[in-house]
């Protein structure tokens, strides 16, 4: 079926709308993650594709503010707590169901950004970069204060696993299967927002928000929501977290954090959903190789963030797209002058 | 009972406190207005001013004014590094980029730092000894005194420069229309390295005449950043009055949130306050609304 589908791709290919090449593109990022596992060996690489999967999940949220929207916040770390702490009390202190869980904190984490989001939106460039910042920073101290909820700075533990009738999520193998289905889910439904009407809305704002609300779009309401959309997806995100780790500290939802996430969307490419999942690949696995040099990695991030934003400011999938239009170009011209 | 003793205390380490933030918002302030950057590095160059100033005078002994004097021009010339690499070979930046690569810049210096000098908290020792004067039966350290004084020297000093000498006001005067400065022919690139310079200056004078009182380590550098920035917001980005009154009143609501509500969110207070004035009044407190130009 899937053979058919590229076939009829590769041959239609000069007449192919752009709708139906992000479908096959995103046919064949499916079949390559459904099919990694079986490559490979040992818990160890499963475990690291879960976690990619995660900030993958986180990326592509910010993106939608960041890329889309451009709309800067340095405060997205927090949304990925508020998640995993709403999660993991309601689990561990009340004994919900990990899915009911799930629900109720990517619930709590959308109005909040809505509440916030109207102010805070209001802001714009380094203004915006505070404010979000702040909140970020405020609340890392809520999660380390409030002792009697959330463990404060020692953590949270005995966080169940998530479970569908009689099936657990409790290993690799089954963690990255749940983590993945719910990744590419959030990547697809990115994708398809971006090519509607709000992507394109949002896309103008993010070149000039007078034009855009010139043109008739409700830019204050469409910033706010998307705000929300991108807080919800990273609750999501941090329940999964804190059901597949089974235990969360603070530490995690931090301003390094947030910054690793910015990281992520800058290096893998603004405004592109596969940049994300680049980005977030990148910045999981380099600190696996720079382990030896600890705490060290953050001298790479800041000169990732300081190089890229200077030379390449689209992003790693963009300089992709250069080098495949490079080759591609050449391939065409040697064509030509053989016909 | 009688506290106003301890409401003494508060109200001292509230104020030379908001003093350094003080003088951290102007760093802020004076590379905003010549360039209309935040430069999310500005903590870093305090770090950098205590961590320096402890590297001379205690690992290689120096004595304390030539410590002081190396740790302010290493920092300087780490601004001016800093100006020439990575903002002026920048063109079309947006605040977006700029954002980016002052925190880029910051979590390099940060990291470098962490690399030299390794993740402990130092006591850097006191300018002038420990021993405590009684002041109308208030205990006052010598190092809060130098703080003043330093502060308020560094203040009057920026008064003069600014208001009074003839670079100074080129600087205003790219500040408020560069394209009209360079017209009369002033450098305006030569104003944007300048205003890096005294601010980076400015900053790790900060963080060193800090440093006896509350420690330091590579890291402290965005907090005391963050909260620089809540003064000069507080002031409406100027590097005068309203800046000084904003780090003093955000040091004091700390120190008396910190002394009366609760000490383990001392830190959420300064952020609490950032946030209102930025919803509420993002110009500042102290400067008159103006309308957006498109």
């Amino acid at each position: 079926m899937l053979q058919l589908f590229l076939k009829n791709g590769l041959v239609a290919k000069t007449t192919m709308t752009k709708e139906k090449r992000e479908i096959i593109i995103f046919l064949i990022f499916t079949l390559a993650v459904l099919i990694t596992p079986f490559f490979l060996r040992g818990s160890y690489f499963l475990n690291v594709l879960v976690f990619i999967g995660i900030n993958t999940m986180l990326a592509v949220a910010l993106n939608l503010l960041l890329g889309y929207a451009g709309q800067i916040s340095l405060g997205h770390a927090a949304f990925f707590g508020l998640g995993a702490y709403v999660s993991g009390v309601l689990t561990t202190r009340f004994g919900l169901d990990p899915w009911l869980a799930l629900v109720i904190a990517a619930a709590v984490s959308g109005v909040l950004a809505f509440i916030i989001g109207f102010p805070i939106l209001k802001l714009k460039g380094h203004y915006l970069a505070m404010a979000t910042l702040g909140f970020g920073i405020i609340m890392f101290i809520i999660f380390n204060e409030t002792v009697a909820v959330t463990g404060g700075p020692s953590g949270l533990s005995g966080i169940p696993n998530i479970q569908i009738s009689s099936l657990i999520f409790d290993n690799d193998w089954s963690n990255y299967y749940l983590i993945w289905t719910i990744t590419l889910l959030v990547m697809l439904l990115s994708i398809n927002l971006s090519q509607s009407r709000i992507g394109r809305a949002l896309r103008a704002i993010a070149d000039s928000e007078v034009a855009a609300r010139v043109m008739g779009v409700n830019a204050r309401l469409l910033k706010v929501q998307i705000f929300t959309v991108s807080a919800v997806i990273s609750a999501m995100a941090g329940s999964l977290y804190a059901h597949t780790m089974t235990f969360i500290s603070p530490a995690s939802f931090g301003f390094n954090f947030s910054i690793e996430l910015v990281t992520m969307v800058i290096i893998g490419g603004l405004g592109s959903i596969y940049g994300s999942f680049l980005g977030a690949a990148i910045l999981t696995i380099l600190p696996e190789f720079l382990r030896i040099l600890q705490d060290f990695d953050i001298i790479v991030y800041g000169l990732m963030l300081i190089i890229m934003t200077m030379y390449l400011p689209g992003g790693l999938i963009s300089g992709l797209e250069q080098i495949a239009g490079f080759i591609g170009s050449k391939i065409k011209s040697r064509g030509g002058s053989h016909a | 009972m009688d506290n106003s003793p301890q409401l003494f205390q508060y109200v001292l380490s509230g104020l030379s406190n908001g003093a350094i933030y003080a003088l951290i918002g102007f760093g802020f302030a004076i590379i905003y207005n010549a360039t209309g950057i935040i430069n999310f590095a500005q903590g870093e160059f305090v770090m950098l001013g205590g961590m320096l100033t402890l590297f001379f005078l205690v690992f290689l002994s120096f004595p304390l004014i030539p410590a002081i004097v190396l740790a302010i021009l290493i920092s300087t010339v780490i601004g001016i590094a800093f100006e020439r690499l990575a903002i002026r070979p920048l063109k079309n930046a947006t605040p977006l980029s700029m954002v980016i690569i002052t925190i880029g810049a910051s979590i390099l210096i940060r990291g470098i730092a962490m690399l030299i000098w390794g993740k402990d908290t130092h006591a850097v020792p006191a300018f002038s000894g420990n021993d405590p004067l009684y002041i109308a039966g208030a205990t006052i350290l010598p190092q809060h005194i130098w703080i003043f004084a330093i502060t308020l020297l560094i203040i009057a000093a920026n008064k003069i420069f600014f208001n009074y000498s003839i670079v100074g006001k080129a600087m205003r005067a790219c500040a408020y229309n560069s394209q009209a400065a360079s017209l009369v022919g002033i450098n305006v690139k030569t104003m944007v390295l300048l205003s890096f310079v005294i601010s980076s200056a400015i900053g790790s004078m900060a963080g060193i005449i800090i440093a006896p009182l509350t420690m330091t380590s590579f890291d402290v550098g965005i907090m005391l950043g963050l909260k620089g920035f809540c003064a000069v917001i507080i002031g409406g980005m100027s590097s005068g009055l309203g800046t000084i009154m904003g780090g003093l009143l955000l040091g004091l609501l700390e120190s008396l949130g910190a002394g009366y509500i609760s000490a383990s969110y001392k830190d959420a207070i300064a952020f609490i306050i950032l946030l209102l004035i930025l919803f509420v009044r993002p110009e500042g407190l102290f400067k008159q609304k103006e309308t957006e130009r498109v």
